[in-house]
């Protein structure tokens, strides 16, 4: 296992990852790469992001035992990163407020960003108010008609949202067209991609900046159980907070990884975000990696009850981790995810994300199933709880089909 | 049998004038009306000369280096069911009236087919060469090898923002020609011409001496192409043909070619001028 050496010098995880852009964007992917490599060698860049990962963010975020969710997981302790009590609710700032020092390195003043349920363009927005940086956000039509909350905190913060129409109106498509902007403004403008994705060194350094979820994670286990999980699990959509996951314990042989994809309806359906378990090998995005593609190579339309996840790709890390069998990918469905999502409301009070109750349902299959193979064995499990579940109530009502009602009313007059 | 793009180029400069290259995606507005579209394109029909390279445009679902114009086309196209074997119908209807024709699309749609027999069938079918508007020479070991092994030219892309050394080692992996883009931008029509071109084109030019190169982005008017032409050795227009399908189409004709035609000849007369 030598992960620490990839990507290699071109962006390669093996056979994965690279770069599949047009020569526009090489020059402005060499000077982020340069700025990234410099910083990442300065004790003050990183003095100063972690000043803000404290001070602003709210980290280190706690490890919170969840026992009586755990009840259901066989015979695991479970334990929760908890992401969501970031500031703006997710995993997302880690990257977002380093990308942010990077852009005001480069002399740059404008950020764009692509966004699916919101949590990144909300993350962006935030840190462009903070650092003093335009920001425009695109987001397929589709997103921002159900996402309306999302994109009106972003306009509160004082981004430009777009909503884009063309192809599936969704993710993928709000990609393509911040890249379009990209490829006319790399002058002034960064393009503060979201995910473990994109050419490059994208999934290098979105990598970088999320690795402290499971730096943290590491520190916090040995402090409190004397040593390392016997499994991490996390959600993979396009993958970060599954890569800041696994990262510290990528060398650690001892640790199993986990990662959990959309299943939407079931992967033997054809109607799924699961790129890993019912994709192919092909390019998009800029990147060699598992998608999901017609018989010509045409890009399918993903499908998941969770919009973060809902993207036909996945970082080209998780390809390779995949590849190499160094990390487990499995698909959960819509339904195990909203059972998940109910049990966690309702055991412990606390209302994950769509996107994280997919590692929780995860876990719970996988507790049930250790407990199956090693009945005396009493496996630690640390789950990401990758965000906070407040964007997804309109979700949850429609779901499970809540009255939208109280349900009683009292002291009025008849 | 395939020949050169260069070709093209090399037939234009004999008669003292620079090339036009004319893009136009199979499967709009069908399959069919695009094979009649891209013989306009070719002068057929018409009362004047057609472009001396056609360059023909395989959909795909996320084109990320096109503008509004090429993706609506685009986008119909696949809602109406073309694939990627219908380029080569296109090709052969293309060179069935003389025409070189290149294809250009993006490296997924390869890559998916497989490159070898991607360059086998578009050799096959006549076509002289790719442009891979997102698969830069690093990533193209198995394009080097595929369109080495069926005789294709590679167009790559160079842009404003390439520094001379990709400029070098871009144009040195092309076969054929090098495509300049002559803005920061995606494909569509602009008002004003080109500005940063003349001097990506200077550059090219003094760094690799006698690679013909083509310049697109933004190109509409017989003006536009005029003054293309007095610096670079080809201009290659695409939106600006698509434009009048989509009108046509708009208005309920279709199979309206007189808008494409009309832009043809003011075009075709504009590589024509003498300045």
């Amino acid at each position: 296992m030598n992960h620490i050496s990839l990507p290699d010098q071109a962006g390669h995880f093996d056979a994965f990852g690279g770069r599949y852009v047009p020569e526009a964007l090489i020059a402005a992917l060499n000077q982020l790469e340069a700025e990234f490599d410099r910083a990442s060698l300065e004790p003050a860049f990183w003095q100063e992001l972690d000043r803000l990962r404290r001070e602003y963010s709210g980290r280190p975020t706690p490890l919170t035992e969840v026992p009586k969710f755990a009840q259901h997981c066989g015979r695991a302790r479970v334990f929760l990163k908890r992401e969501d009590l970031n500031h703006t609710g997710s995993h997302k700032i880690n990257n977002v407020l380093g990308q942010a020092l990077l852009t005001k390195r480069m002399g740059k003043t404008r950020v764009i960003a692509e966004t699916g349920a919101g949590q990144h363009g909300v993350a962006t927005a935030t840190a462009a108010a903070l650092l003093g940086m335009r920001c425009r956000v695109y987001m397929g039509r589709v997103d921002t008609d159900r996402q309306a909350l999302n994109v009106a905190r972003m306009q509160l913060l004082g981004a430009e949202v777009v909503a884009v129409e063309s192809g599936s109106q969704t993710l993928k498509d709000a990609m393509n067209e911040a890249m379009r902007d990209w490829v006319a403004s790399v002058d002034n403008t960064h393009y503060l991609i979201g995910t473990v994705g994109g050419p490059h060194p994208f999934p290098k350094m979105v990598r970088e900046f999320q690795r402290v979820i499971s730096t943290e994670i590491k520190a916090q286990a040995s402090e409190r159980f004397g040593r390392l999980p016997d499994a991490v699990a996390a959600c993979v959509g396009g993958g970060s907070n599954a890569i800041g996951t696994f990262a510290d314990f990528i060398d650690e042989p001892d640790v199993a990884l986990y990662g959990f994809e959309a299943g939407g309806d079931g992967v033997e359906t054809g109607r799924h975000a699961a790129s890993i378990q019912g994709g192919s090998i092909g390019v998009l995005h800029g990147m060699r990696t598992y998608i999901l593609q017609d018989a010509d190579g045409q890009t399918k339309e993903s499908h998941s009850i969770s919009a973060g996840l809902d993207y036909p790709g996945v970082g080209p890390e998780h390809a390779w981790l995949a590849a190499t069998g160094r990390a487990n990918y499995e698909a959960v469905t819509d339904a195990e995810a909203m059972a998940a999502f109910q049990l966690l409301c309702r055991t412990e009070g606390i209302m994950p994300a769509i996107e994280s109750a997919h590692a929780l349902a995860g876990v719970i299959r996988l507790g049930q199933r250790l407990a199956a193979e090693q009945p005396d064995a009493e496996p630690l499990i640390v789950a990401c709880l990758s965000g906070r579940g407040d964007k997804d109530v309109d979700t949850a009502i429609s779901y499970f089909g809540l009255p939208g009602h109280p349900d009683l009313y009292t002291g009025g007059v008849a | 049998m395939t020949e050169s793009s260069q070709a093209a180029f090399s037939a234009a400069a004999a008669q003292g004038r620079g090339a036009l290259v004319g893009y136009l995606p199979v499967g709009y507005p069908s399959v069919p009306g695009s094979l009649e579209a891209l013989r306009a394109l070719c002068g057929v029909g018409g009362d004047g000369p057609g472009v001396d390279l056609v360059e023909i445009g395989l959909p795909y679902s996320d084109p990320i280096m096109d503008g509004p114009v090429i993706q609506q086309a685009g986008t119909k196209a696949l809602e109406r069911g073309v694939r990627t074997s219908d380029v080569f119908a296109a090709v052969e209807a293309v060179r069935s009236t003389g025409t070189p024709a290149v294809v250009m699309t993006y490296w997924n749609l390869v890559d998916h087919y497989g490159p070898d027999a991607f360059a086998r069938d578009l050799a096959n079918a006549g076509g002289s060469g790719l442009i891979t508007p997102d698969l830069i020479p690093d990533e193209a070991e198995d394009w080097f090898s595929a369109s080495e092994a069926h005789g294709l030219d590679r167009i790559f892309l160079v842009s404003p923002s390439s520094t001379d050394e990709r400029i070098s080692s871009t144009v040195a992996a092309c076969r054929g020609w090098v495509y300049a883009t002559s803005v920061m931008g995606v494909t569509g029509t602009r008002t004003s011409s080109p500005s940063a071109a003349p001097e990506l084109v200077s550059r090219i030019r003094s760094l690799a001496p006698g690679t013909p190169v083509g310049v697109g982005l933004g190109v509409s008017t017989g003006d536009q192409a005029a003054d293309v032409v007095s610096y670079a050795d080809a201009v290659i227009v695409g939106s600006a043909f698509i434009k009048p399908l989509l009108a046509a189409e708009a208005a309920g004709h279709p199979d309206d070619l007189s808008g494409l035609r009309a832009v043809l000849a003011d075009l075709a007369d504009g590589v024509r001028r003498r300045s």
